[in-house]
């Protein structure tokens, strides 16, 4: 099986800000965000509503731009101060996979096609990009599905090749909000150990951002974010 | 890199093929108003082709004699036959009426002709040419007619004994040839009822019955009840002769008007269908408009359906070229469909128009041209709505 060799930080977040409109109507939606995830490692991100989870999570996947920070991927600094890479876009189709509360598949593509997309939209040939697909497919037990639409998979499959596509194109990191949301307890587990099993054999950081109470405990170490700021705390995890 | 727009259109091609049939219906209808027009044209050319005439003589200061009424005396063109330079010349009357066919009526031209002369029907295709004096016919095939029936005509019937084709009016009517003399007596004469009623107008008028002229009143009476009139006398010039050169004396010394073919087909192309041009023109801008609004509206609406799909295409790093491509695709797709639907549709109901429909592949061509056109253009709107989607969107929150 073909495992990453990310090295150095998954993802390192140093003193990240974010403000939200300017003077009196200012809202500091985070305030002093510290994280550090290691390439292989799962961690959870919990926190209320309103609590700068969502704005975090659009900080790290380059999306919105932070006020003030630092932020590391791999062995790049992609923020301080300001964003280091003119193309954000290439920034997140290269070096951040994401995986959403729902699927959120492509549902013209056909399963190999949604997870080939990415290395395809880096300019991989479309064989070289379907190898790679049926590859991460294998891994996550999802091959014999290859060639179907979305919309003939169950909740679970189709969660699976959403991981599948966020792998694809090997990035340090995969931020994952609320995965495993729709999906019910047993589910949710395998999800989370699927997580933690991709995690250790491609070398990517993980922050999986969950309200979901029955996976929190899988978690080895957890950041629990309140009114803008990161605290962190030890879980129990998972074996994958 | 595959094409998403191709595959797009595939996991959807149901609704796609069904929206493109809907569009092609609408090109059709414009594909068959460009036809409409053509038809005219061509209908006006086949109608000058068709005379066999270089030359029109008709009234002085008229555009006659389809464009305008003409009446000249039907022995002018013996002084027409002795200008230099003219082969043949004779005379013609043309005149748009209602002839009965069984219990219905059919709009068509009566066409006065002498038998051998220009004006004659240049070719059959079923029967024989009318060459006796009275009471023959050749009709058009649109007339609905068959050899062997009678045409009621005013208040005389006549027998069709050829058939013709493609011998119509400027307005798309076909035509009816009977005999110049019996034309001329269903054009200017006058019923019996109303003969009767001048004659006795005439006799109680002092002026013209007057005791002291014995067959004044006679001679006027007979005047007012028959008629040596036509619409114009149709001139064939002899071989290497100039129409130009020929119609020059006639119009200079005999104080008539005279048309060359050119002349005339800039009458009828350029005067007397402009404004049926005009409003074939509204029409086709119209529905222009209106394909591409239908068009604009498909896409924006297949667009705002994959919103989601969109922003996560975003998120992980489509570029916005690659996404309005897929819409402009999408896009020219529909308009492919819709042109061959349009252009099957018009082909198929365009025999089915009562007046002649000419699909032309040069209109075809630049109708599929424009059709593209207007669909990039109506992509736009949805090309625009694309590229303002925030990928965070795909994120929620």
């Amino acid at each position: 099986m073909n495992t990453d060799t990310n090295t150095g930080f998954g993802i390192r977040i140093e003193g990240l800000r974010k403000r939200y409109g300017e003077s009196d109507a200012a809202v500091d939606a985070l305030k002093e965000v510290n994280m550090t995830v290691a390439p292989g490692e799962v961690v959870g991100l919990i926190g209320p509503s309103g609590s700068g989870k969502t704005t975090l999570l659009k900080c790290l996947g380059a999306v919105i731009e932070p006020t003030a920070g630092r932020m590391t991927l791999g062995d790049e600094v992609i923020y301080d101060q300001g964003w280091k890479s003119a193309d954000l876009r290439a920034l997140r189709r290269d070096r951040i996979g994401f995986v959403f509360q729902a699927p959120y598949l492509i549902p013209f593509l056909d399963v190999t096609d949604n997870v080939a997309l990415l290395p395809m939209l880096a300019g991989q040939p479309n064989v070289q990009a379907r190898q790679r697909a049926l590859e991460l497919l294998q891994a996550l037990d999802v091959q014999h599905r290859a060639k179907a639409q979305p919309s003939q998979l169950s909740g679970g499959e189709q969660q699976r090749v959403a991981i599948a596509r966020a792998l694809a194109n090997q990035p340090p990191v995969i931020l994952a909000d609320e995965p495993t949301a729709p999906l019910d307890s047993e589910r949710a587990m395998a999800v989370m150990r699927i997580l933690n099993r991709m995690a250790q054999q491609y070398r990517t950081a993980i922050i999986v951002v969950t309200h979901d109470e029955k996976i929190i405990p899988t978690f080895r170490r957890i950041y629990q974010i309140r009114d803008g700021r990161t605290y962190e705390e030890a879980g129990q995890g998972i074996e994958p | 890199m595959i094409s998403l727009a191709g595959r797009d259109i595939l996991h959807a091609w149901p609704r796609f093929v069904l929206t493109g049939m809907g569009l092609g219906l609408l090109i059709g209808v414009t594909l068959t108003m460009a036809g409409v027009y053509r038809g005219m044209v061509d209908d006006a050319r086949a109608l000058l082709r068709n005379s066999g005439a270089d030359i029109w003589v008709v009234q002085k200061d008229t555009q006659g004699p389809y464009a305008e009424s003409s009446s000249i005396h039907d022995d002018i063109y013996r002084s027409i036959l002795g200008q230099p330079g003219v082969a043949k010349a004779a005379n013609v009357t043309y005149l748009t009426m209602q002839v009965r066919h069984g219990e219905s009526d059919v709009r068509a031209m009566v066409v006065g002709f002498e038998p051998g002369q220009p004006g004659e029907p240049p070719f059959l295709v079923a029967g024989r040419q009318a060459n006796r004096s009275h009471y023959e016919a050749v009709a058009d095939v649109k007339t609905g007619f068959a050899l062997g029936e009678t045409i009621r005509i005013r208040r005389h019937d006549y027998v069709v004994v050829g058939m013709t084709q493609r011998m119509v009016s400027s307005g798309g009517d076909p035509m009816v040839f009977i005999p110049l003399k019996d034309a001329q007596e269903a054009q200017f004469l006058k019923d019996n009822e109303a003969i009767r009623n001048d004659r006795a107008r005439t006799a109680a008028n002092p002026a013209l019955n007057r005791p002291a002229v014995p067959g004044l009143l006679e001679a006027i009476q007979a005047s007012q009840s028959s008629n040596h009139n036509v619409n114009a006398v149709l001139v064939q010039v002899q071989a290497g002769q100039s129409p130009a050169v020929v119609a020059e004396p006639i119009r200079r010394w005999l104080h008539l008007q005279t048309y060359t073919q050119v002349e005339m087909e800039e009458i009828l192309v350029a005067k007397l269908i402009a404004t049926s041009a005009k409003q074939i023109g509204m029409f086709l801008v119209i529905l222009a408009i209106v394909s591409a609004a239908v068009v604009a509206f498909i896409i924006y609406t297949m667009t705002l359906g994959k919103i989601r799909e969109i922003a996560v295409l975003k998120l992980i790093g489509t570029r916005n070229r690659t996404i309005a491509s897929m819409i402009l695709q999408q896009a020219m797709g529909l308009g492919l469909i819709g042109f061959v639907v349009g252009k099957i549709a018009a082909t198929i109901w365009a025999p089915i128009f009562p007046k002649y429909v000419l699909l032309e592949p040069g209109d075809a061509v630049r109708g599929f041209v424009l059709v593209l056109v207007i669909c990039a253009l109506a992509s736009t709107l949805a090309i625009r709505a694309a590229l303002r989607v925030d990928p965070a969107t795909a994120i929620g929150g």
